[in-house]
C-alpha cells in the first residue's frame, strides 16, 4: 500500500494534510472496491473531530467518513460527483474529498509508517 | 472473508466488479459449499414433496430440476429450495445455508404417515456454481458428457477432470452455467483445475449483485418466514395442488416487490420507500436488497411497497434522511443472452 510521509492518518483511514485536505487512504480505496458514489459536506458546515462528515459507497458497502480534525469545511471536491473513481485512481491527488480550516487535529492521528502497521496488522 | 450461515465465505477475490463481469462475459465460479443437501427416498418421496411445496414435484422426470417453496404454516416461506429428481422414488432437495436447521426440522415434523426416509447431506457435497456464456465451453474439453446438448434443468452424472461429479444446467447469476456437485473431499482439487482453465473465482459480493440484476429474491431479503412469496411476480411456483400452508399463499399479498432505479445513490437493504411527492405519513415500503449495478452503470434495488401504491412510476427512497427520486422499472434488470 502507498502511503505519503507529509500526511497525517486516522485509524479510520482518511488522511489530513497539512493544508486541511482531508481523502481516505490506497488501503482504504482498495478495501472498499470500486467506488461508485460519494456524499460530501455541506460548505460551510463546522465538524468536530470524529464526526462523521461523508459517506464513500462502493458497489457492496456504504462507509461513513470521519473528521479527522475539528473546523469548518471550506471546501469540496465537486469533481466526485461526476467521477467517484476518483477516489480509486488517485486516492492522495485527485480522489480528495474535502478541505478544512482546522481549529484542532485529532490527538490520535499517526504518521504514515505507524498508519501502515496498523493498516496491514 | 466474513461469517455466513457458520461458514467463512469470501466476500471477493480479484475484486467485485472484475468477478462480476467474468460472469457476464465469460465464466466465473462461486463456491457454495454451504448450501444444504437433503436426500428424500422411498415409496412416498413423492407425495411427501407435493405436501410441503408448491410447484409440481410429479412434473419432475429423473435428470431434470426445478425451483420450488417450501411454504410455512403461516403465511412466509420457510425456504425457496430446488429439487433434483435422481430417479423414482429418489430426490435432492437443495437448501440454503441458513436454513438448513430450520428446513429439516419442518421437514422431519411432516414426515408422519409417509414411507419416506430424510437424510442430510450437507456435510458431504461441495457445490461449485461455475458460471457466465462460456462456460460449457470451457469445460468440454474436460468432460465425458455432450455438456452443450443438455437443457437448462437437466441434472446429471459425469466425469469432469476425471472426477465423478453431479451436474446440473442452473445457476443463480441470469447466465448460463452449471452447478458442480462433487465430494467434499476432492473439492479443492476440482477448484484448482477450473483455476487453471481460466475460470475467475468470484465472491458472496459479485454473487449478490448479479443476482440481484438478474430479479432473483434471495431469502432473508426478499422472502421469509413472514413476507407473502406472492408479493413478487413468481406466481407460476404455486401449481394448482393440495398442499401445506395452501390458504395463505392464495391469499392476495399486502405487498408487492418492484424493481427501482436510481440516478445516482445507492440504496441498501432497509431504506424507507416513499409515495412520489408525499412529505407526511409513514414510508409506504422498504428497500429488500440494492447495490450500484456493475453491468448497467447505475444504482438498483428491489423493494416491498404496499401493493395498492406498487403500480406507481415513480418513488423516493430515503438515504441519510434525504429523500432521492427513484423509477420503478420492471425485473429483471439484466437478461442474459
Amino acid at each position: 500500500m502507498k502511503t505519503l510521509s507529509e500526511l497525517k492518518y486516522a485509524a479510520s483511514h482518511e488522511w489530513l494534510s497539512p493544508d486541511g485536505t482531508v481523502g481516505i487512504s490506497d488501503f482504504a480505496q482498495d478495501q472498499l472496491g470500486d467506488v461508485v458514489y460519494v456524499e460530501l459536506p455541506e460548505v460551510g458546515r463546522e465538524v468536530s473531530a470524529g464526526d462523521t462528515v461523508a459517506v464513500v459507497e462502493s458497489v457492496k458497502t456504504a462507509s461513513d467518513i470521519y473528521a479527522p480534525a475539528s473546523g469548518t469545511v471550506t471546501a469540496v471536491n465537486d469533481e466526485l460527483n461526476g467521477s467517484p473513481e476518483k477516489v480509486n485512481e488517485s486516492p492522495y491527488e485527485g480522489g480528495w474529498l474535502f478541505k478544512m480550516d482546522v481549529t484542532e487535529a485529532s490527538a490520535d492521528l499517526m504518521d504514515a509508517e505507524k498508519y501502515a502497521e496498523t493498516a496491514e496488522g | 472473508m466474513v461469517p455466513f450461515g457458520g461458514w467463512d465465505m469470501p466476500v471477493q477475490y480479484a475484486g467485485l466488479k472484475t468477478e462480476h463481469d467474468a460472469v457476464r462475459t465469460s465464466a466465473g465460479m462461486f463456491d457454495v459449499s454451504h448450501m444444504g443437501e437433503f436426500r428424500v427416498t422411498g415409496p412416498d418421496a413423492l407425495a411427501f414433496l407435493q405436501g410441503v411445496t408448491t410447484n409440481d414435484v410429479g412434473k419432475l422426470r429423473p435428470g431434470r430440476a426445478h425451483y420450488n417453496w417450501l411454504p410455512g404454516e403461516s403465511g412466509g416461506l420457510i425456504d425457496d429450495i430446488y429439487i433434483y429428481m435422481v430417479a423414482d422414488g429418489e430426490y435432492l432437495m437443495v437448501v440454503n445455508a441458513s436454513n438448513i436447521d430450520k428446513d429439516w426440522a419442518h421437514l422431519q415434523k411432516h414426515t408422519a404417515g409417509h414411507d419416506v426416509n430424510l437424510s442430510n447431506e450437507s456435510d458431504q457435497w461441495a457445490l461449485l456454481a461455475v458460471q457466465g456464456p462460456k462456460t460449457a465451453e470451457l469445460l468440454q474439453p474436460f468432460s465425458d458428457t455432450d455438456l452443450a446438448a443438455k437443457k437448462k434443468n437437466a441434472y446429471f452424472s459425469a466425469k469432469l477432470f476425471g472426477f465423478d461429479v453431479m451436474l446440473a444446467r442452473t445457476g443463480y447469476t441470469g447466465e448460463d452455467g452449471f452447478e458442480v456437485f462433487v465430494d467434499a473431499s476432492e473439492a479443492e482439487a476440482l477448484w484448482d483445475r477450473l483455476l487453471a482453465i481460466g475460470i475467475t473465482p468470484a465472491g458472496l459480493g459479485a454473487r449478490d449483485t448479479l443476482r440481484l440484476e438478474a430479479g432473483f429474491p434471495l431469502y432473508g431479503h426478499e422472502f421469509s418466514d413472514t413476507i407473502h412469496p406472492l408479493s413478487s411476480s413468481y406466481t407460476w411456483v404455486v401449481k394448482d395442488k393440495e398442499h401445506l400452508g395452501r390458504a395463505h399463499i392464495t391469499a392476495a399479498p399486502p405487498q408487492k416487490l418492484i424493481g427501482l432505479k436510481l440516478e445516482r445513490v445507492p440504496v441498501r437493504e432497509g431504506y424507507p420507500v416513499y409515495a412520489d411527492g408525499v412529505q407526511v405519513g409513514p414510508p409506504i415500503g422498504y428497500v429488500t436488497s440494492g447495490s450500484s449495478s456493475p453491468t448497467l452503470g447505475h444504482p438498483i434495488a428491489m423493494a416491498l411497497v404496499d401493493a395498492a401504491h406498487a403500480e406507481a412510476d415513480r418513488f423516493e427512497v430515503e438515504v441519510r434522511g434525504k429523500r432521492h427520486a427513484a423509477e420503478r422499472i420492471g425485473l429483471p434488470f439484466y437478461r442474459g443472452a
